[in-house]
Order: C-alpha cells, then sequence, then structure tokens
C-alpha cells in the first residue's frame, strides 16, 4: 500500500512542502521498495477548495496515508470520509520521511492542523 | 436615475458623499447601502426599520441513494464545492455560489436545492428618503447574492443613491453594475491614485460614466489632479481637510448638519451628474 507525501519537488531528495492543498508536488512512495511517482499538483492556482480537490485527487489513487505539514478543515474531511490516514507537521526530505514512517515514528492526526484558506498564497 | 458612488481605496469618504448627496436632493429619493460586509450609511442616515427579509442561496444537497457518483456536479462546479468520492459526495456548503449548476447537469436528477440563509435585507425609511441595506452574516463570504437582494428593491422612478463597498472585485461589481452615473472618491495620496486607476478601469471595462470626487484634498500630492487631467476625467467635487468635518463624521453627523454651505455643493453635483447623464 502506498503513501503520498506533499514534496516542494519531483524526488525523493526533494524537501516535504508544508502546505496540503497547494503544495508543488505528490509524491507516492511505496514504503517497502521506494519506488515513487512524482505528479504536479493541478490544484495550486484554484480558486478556492484547493485543499478539497487536492483531497479527491489522493482518494482517487487508493493511498493509505498522506504526509504533509498542515492541513486545513476542508482538506481533512475529504480525506477523512476516503479513508486516508493524515499526518502533519513533518519536515526534512521525502526520503527521510519515508524512512520516520517506516520505523513507526510519525502517528495519524485526529482533526484539521490549521484553518481554512491557511495555504493562500 | 442611478448614482452609485465606489472608491477603490477603503476609507476614503464614499459614505459620506452617499449620505449627503442623497440628504441634499430634495425629492424621491431611494438610499440602497450596498456594502453588505460593513453597512454604516444608517449611522448617518437615522432610519426607522419597517421590514426585516432574510435571503437565501440555494446550495445543493445529495439524494445518495441516487447517485452512481459519476463526479459530474463536481466537474462543472467552479468553487470546488462538492467532493465526489469513490461511496460519497461530500457538500462544502460555505464554498456554493448558487448557481445551480450541479442540480441542472446531474444526469439521475440526484441532487435538490435547500436554502443557506446569508443575510438580511432592512428597508425602513429616514425623513423623505426610503432606505435599504444589506446585513451579511458574520463568517459569511457570499456578498454578492444579498448585493443583488438589494438591488432587486430598486424603483426605477426614485433617485437612487448606492453606497458600494471598496475594492474593485465581484461585490464592487455586483453594487455598481447598471449605474446611470459612478461617482469615485478618492484622496490624494500614492494609495488613493493607486486604487483609484484600478477602479476606472473596472468602470470603463463596464461602460459606466463616472466622475471623481476628491476628499481631504488639500493633503498629500497633485498626482490624482495629474492623473484625472490626462485621462479627461473630470474632477466633481473637492472637500479639504476639515476637523469640524471629523468630529461630525465621528457623531455620526452629515457635513451638511455642520457646515450647511455644503448643502449647495452637494446639490450642485447632483445637477452635474444629471448634465453629464444626459
Amino acid at each position: 500500500m502506498e503513501i503520498c507525501i506533499t514534496s516542494k519537488g519531483d524526488n525523493l531528495d526533494s524537501q516535504i512542502d508544508p502546505r496540503f492543498g497547494r503544495c508543488q508536488y505528490f509524491i507516492f512512495v511505496d514504503p517497502e521498495t521506494f519506488e515513487f511517482e512524482a505528479i504536479q499538483n493541478p490544484n495550486i492556482d484554484a480558486m478556492g477548495g484547493a485543499g478539497i480537490q487536492s483531497g479527491q485527487l489522493i482518494a482517487g489513487k487508493q493511498v493509505k496515508t498522506i504526509i504533509t505539514g498542515n492541513v486545513g478543515p476542508n482538506a481533512f474531511q475529504t480525506l477523512q470520509a476516503a479513508g486516508v490516514d493524515v499526518i502533519t507537521s513533518v519536515a526534512g526530505s521525502v526520503k527521510e520521511t519515508v524512512e520516520k514512517y517506516v520505523r513507526g515514528e510519525l502517528k495519524p492526526i485526529q482533526g484539521p492542523s490549521v484553518n481554512s484558506k491557511f495555504g493562500m498564497p | 436615475m442611478i448614482i452609485s458612488i465606489a472608491s477603490g481605496k477603503g476609507g476614503t469618504g464614499k459614505t459620506t458623499i452617499a449620505t449627503n448627496l442623497a440628504l441634499s436632493i430634495k425629492k424621491r429619493v431611494q438610499f440602497l447601502d450596498c456594502d453588505v460586509e460593513e453597512p454604516n450609511a444608517h449611522i448617518f442616515l437615522k432610519p426607522q426599520i419597517q421590514r426585516t427579509e432574510a435571503v437565501s442561496i440555494p446550495v445543493p444537497e445529495i439524494d445518495e441513494s441516487k447517485c452512481n457518483f459519476c463526479g459530474r456536479c463536481q466537474e462543472i462546479c467552479a468553487y470546488n464545492a462538492l467532493a465526489v468520492l469513490k461511496d460519497k459526495v461530500l457538500t462544502f456548503h460555505h464554498l456554493c455560489h448558487g448557481c445551480g449548476g450541479c442540480r441542472l447537469l446531474c444526469p439521475l436528477n440526484a441532487i435538490k436545492e435547500v436554502d443557506r440563509e446569508i443575510g438580511v435585507i432592512e428597508v425602513g425609511s429616514s425623513n423623505n428618503l426610503q432606505f435599504i441595506h444589506g446585513r451579511l452574516n458574520i463568517n459569511e463570504m457570499m456578498s454578492p447574492p444579498l448585493i443583488r437582494a438589494v438591488k432587486d428593491c430598486i424603483i426605477p422612478t426614485k433617485i437612487v443613491i448606492i453606497d458600494a463597498p471598496p475594492g474593485t472585485s465581484c461585490p464592487v461589481i455586483e453594487a455598481v453594475k447598471n449605474s446611470d452615473f459612478c461617482i469615485l472618491v478618492t484622496e490624494p495620496t500614492p494609495f488613493g491614485l493607486n486604487d483609484l486607476v484600478l477602479a476606472v478601469e473596472v468602470l470603463r471595462r463596464l461602460g459606466i460614466p463616472f466622475g471623481v470626487v476628491i476628499n481631504r484634498s488639500d493633503i498629500g500630492d497633485d498626482k490624482v489632479d495629474n492623473f484625472c487631467h490626462k485621462d479627461n476625467i473630470p474632477i466633481l467635487m473637492r472637500i479639504p481637510f476639515n476637523k469640524q468635518i471629523a468630529i461630525a463624521y465621528s457623531e455620526g453627523i452629515p457635513i451638511i448638519d455642520t457646515i450647511s454651505e455644503y448643502k449647495k455643493e452637494f446639490v450642485a453635483l447632483y445637477k452635474n451628474i444629471v448634465k453629464i447623464v444626459r
């Protein structure tokens, strides 16, 4: 089962993007093999509801867990409804993050970590 | 005739100009405060409110027993107010602009509309003028439908004065749309000029004739004047900075009740606008 990490770049050495809905890239990683696929986020310039759109994108990908910096209420509601675990407050490179995840150091949150519009430019 | 008062920059004196103009015209005036996010014209006009009406917008409700989660509703929603998951549809009513597109295009008729209240309009009178304003609910972002509800009260045979919100985005466009003339109130500062230039672009795009009133005209610089001369924009009135006006304002008293000579100036402003429009 894959996990997804919001990223500033398109590879495992990139830093985590602290924003969920408007992050630069979503990196889908298999934590056992470290095989990955990077997708440019199409919702960066959404007028509103970027978190909801990104939540749906993740929901359509059979992802078990999303790891990011912060998640707002609309995105959290969407991810929760889709049965995706949400891990926030994570910084560092994508690779380090996957390693932490594998070691069981990261725990899912039970509610949004920031208010609406947090990630607006 | 519909005269709207807008500005671009906030705090330049829209409400001051709008209320004093309305009070100076002797006949059939209808005053609309369309700054529904923070209406304040009532402080100066002191109307007796006779009627309050709730204003709602239609938002989608999904019948999941009819829905096959095709995602059509979510595709056409420009504001991402719907999220369609594998076996669930989420609706985010506070993001919905109430266009009705999702209900219209749902192939299975699984969407019906329910009302969501966004604010109220209050209708009253003050001396010889009819007064209407909108009050947007707290924490509500959807002001254009409420502005439309205020403007639905327009009686075309009256002289309609519209106090518009600041800025140049959707609420302003909704407020000034279909005006016969728009007064842009500005101040002679770099901020006043910057936002005036933006407001002028909006009005030109909408095809509404306009002129400028310069408030606190003896402070700042002459860049607003230069801009108006260069672009052939009429400067209709200048109000110098005056402590007496500022004190009256802070007590909710119109200029014309403090310095009575201003009444003539506002009557002249009105007549000048009539001449430009005809």
